[in-house]
């Protein structure tokens, strides 16, 4: 196990159980090819970095893997389902991926813990009493407790994002997607954000994070993916991925967004 | 003596500073009529215009209306000797009939029970810290059954026909069914013209251009006269039941496209945090677009209802007789001749005070649903 001696840390095993598996897969917006050909294959406990260049289809594509949007040619396999037009698979799938955007998303008419606690209670049916301790259970991971019946409106937005995603932990996920769910925050709450993700992922969850932060992806990711024009250009360990690029356009931008 | 309290060398902890009284100067009355009224010579002359015109009209509205009116009288002559204000005994003498129409007299004691048994049906939905608020909901569902036994009658009561409705409380049956139903039918109707499925996009769109494109009294004439060539003959379907019915669908089309707007401004990003998170179509209308779309919603679906409320004066056209028809009725009395002004004033009286509560409870909603900034 390479990444294994690669990172160092006992606690981020990849094991070998396949949660995403997507096989030439394509997508379409009306006449415009968005994702080409796209393979890819996920094991339980990896952390895979999304990034390139805006417009490359970084969003587009992991939002296909819980249906936000279709694809319309190739296969996506989630934790053994297949995500086609049928809802039931797609609302199997829905209830193992947890998902945090760049905007956070969080309900303004709900207060902190009624954000957390509303998909456990209507989608896993868990009684109210259990959803709130569970709630409040991630908020404190999140390191929040204290804000749990404040409406998100009152919050900071690095305090938002984390309770984003406490939000999608009391789903109690197998795997998390994440949408530049640093790029919409001042630096100064961007750490505390990244600090809840690095926890995360030494817990061994299964994450796909899109994201500019290449610091993070030196010390969690296990994997990192570039992307251009709708397609996969490179992907690789990311001592590799950043010290020996091996396309042109990976050293392009790596070089730019490393000069900054 | 030396202030100490604004002593410079105190030295506080962080986030403990005890809180000072803002500087004199900069709230009170004094300030506010300072910023408000006298700020500017501009100012200075539109508020001593405004003081004058009060001036001028203020004390001889009060004269009529109160200081100089006759509350009792038996006839206009005898009002007119009493006093040169208005002649509210002729009102007075009216009252029964102006509240509840030709509703039989032993019987009325129904109709004031049902007006209670309303305001209790009414308060749980209003006012959300009400103590044993869930069970009272029970009773706001039972009440449409209750009142409609209690008005007709049948099993056990001395039945009433609805032509004898009238006055007042025909105004408050008129305007609260059409507001209790064509708010869920409004919403759906809404929901409708949204939805992916063609058929029911296309059926809910057309059921509302139509609508909207029909005046209200054209409607209330399809009602009184036209039905009967479409329904099957002998059948009898009572007149205040479809005029209900074309009330209610008028106004669920406004307030369909009322809410259509609110739907429209909830953010994309909610609906597929909704999504994200496996919430199905109607849990996540029901949880999460519906609450907000209807709070942006709230000024819009209030102006609908205030709209529905006076319109329901329009059925004296139709030969219902609400307080507009009891009104123009009672003039045509020998004794109370030349008293349209009395009977106008005090059916817009009852009219301003219905439709400005309800405008003061719609913003009374819109503070206690406002949660911090948008999102
Ligand atoms: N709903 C849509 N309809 C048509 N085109 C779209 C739509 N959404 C995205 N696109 C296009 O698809 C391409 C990929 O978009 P996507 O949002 O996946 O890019 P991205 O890599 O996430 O970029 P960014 O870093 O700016 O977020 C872009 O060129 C965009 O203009
Ligand atoms: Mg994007």
């Amino acid at each position: 196990m390479t990444d294994h001696e690669a990172q160092g840390a006992a606690s981020m095993q990849v094991s070998d159980q396949e949660m995403i598996r997507i096989s030439e897969m394509h997508k379409w917006y009306g006449q415009f090819h968005v994702l080409k050909n796209i393979n890819l294959n996920v094991k339980a406990g990896e952390r895979i970095v999304v990034c390139g260049p805006s417009g490359s289809g970084k969003s587009t594509l992991i939002r296909c893997m819980n249906r936000l949007e279709e694809h319309q040619r190739g296969e996506i396999w989630v934790d053994g389902v297949e995500l086609t037009s049928d809802l039931k698979n797609i609302e199997q799938i829905r209830r193992e991926v947890g998902m945090v955007f760049q905007h956070f998303n969080l309900f303004p008419h709900l207060t902190v813990l009624e954000n957390c606690t509303l998909a456990p209670i209507w989608v896993r049916k868990m009684p109210k009493g259990e959803a709130e301790d569970v709630a409040r259970a991630y908020l404190e991971r999140v390191k929040i407790p204290e804000q749990a019946d404040k409406f998100p409106g009152q919050l900071s937005g690095g305090q938002q994002q984390r309770v984003a995603i406490a939000r999608s932990l009391c789903m109690n996920p197998k795997i998390m997607l994440f949408d530049e769910p640093t790029s919409a925050l001042d630096p100064e709450m961007i750490k505390e954000v990244l600090d809840v993700m690095i926890e995360l992922a030494h817990d061994g969850m299964t994450m796909l994070c899109v994201t500019h932060e290449m610091g993070f992806a030196k010390t969690v990711a296990n994997r990192v993916i570039f992307m251009d024009g709708g397609e996969i250009i490179e992907e690789n360990e990311p001592q590799e991925f950043f010290n020996n690029p091996q396309s042109e356009r990976t050293q392009e931008f790596l070089s730019q967004i490393l000069a900054h | 003596m030396p202030n100490t309290s604004n002593a410079p060398t105190q030295n506080y902890v962080p986030g403990e500073h005890p809180d000072l009284k803002p500087p004199i100067g900069q709230t009170g009355i004094l300030l506010w009529l300072r910023k408000n009224l006298f700020s500017s010579t501009f100012n200075i002359v539109l508020t001593l215009a405004t003081l004058y015109f009060l001036y001028l009209v203020i004390p001889p509205l009060l004269n009529w209306l109160v200081l100089d009116a006759v509350f009792q009288a038996g006839s206009r002559d005898e009002c007119r000797a009493l006093g040169e204000g208005a002649c509210w005994g002729f009102i007075d003498k009216r009252l029964g009939q102006f509240t509840y129409g030709f509703y039989p007299i032993e019987e009325r004691w129904r109709v004031n029970l049902t007006f209670l048994l309303l305001v209790m049906a009414v308060l749980p939905v209003l006012w959300e810290k009400m103590p044993k608020r869930r069970i009272m909901l029970w009773f706001s569902v039972l009440f449409p059954f209750v009142s409609a036994w209690l008005l007709l009658g049948g099993f056990g009561l001395e039945s009433v026909n609805t032509d004898q409705f009238g006055g007042f409380m025909l105004t408050m049956i008129i305007g609260v069914t059409g507001i209790v139903f064509s708010l869920p039918m409004g919403i759906l109707l809404a929901l409708g013209r949204q939805s992916q499925l063609h058929f029911i996009r296309w059926i809910c769109t057309g059921f509302i251009e139509f609508i909207r494109g029909v005046p209200l009294i054209t409607l209330l004439f399809v009602a009184s006269t036209m039905l009967n060539y479409f329904l099957p003959p002998g059948t009898t379907f009572d007149l205040l039941l479809r005029v209900l019915i074309m009330v209610t669908i008028f106004s669920a089309a406004y307030i369909a496209e009322v809410v259509r707007g609110g739907l429209q401004a909830v953010p994309k990003g909610q609906h597929e945090a909704a999504d994200a998170m496996g919430l199905k179509y109607w849990a996540s209308m029901r949880l999460i677009v519906l609450p907000q779309a209807l709070k942006i919603s709230i000024p819009g679906i209030v102006n609908t209802f205030i709209g529905l409320f006076k319109d329901s004066t329009l059925v004296v056209i139709i030969g219902l007789l609400d307080p507009l028809g009891i009104g123009r009725a009672s003039l045509s009395d020998s004794k109370w001749q030349g008293l349209a002004t009395e009977v106008y004033v005090f059916i817009a009286i009852f009219f301003f005070i219905c439709c400005f509560s309800m405008s003061r409870y719609s913003i009374y909603l819109e503070n206690k649903l406002h949660t911090g900034h948008r999102i």
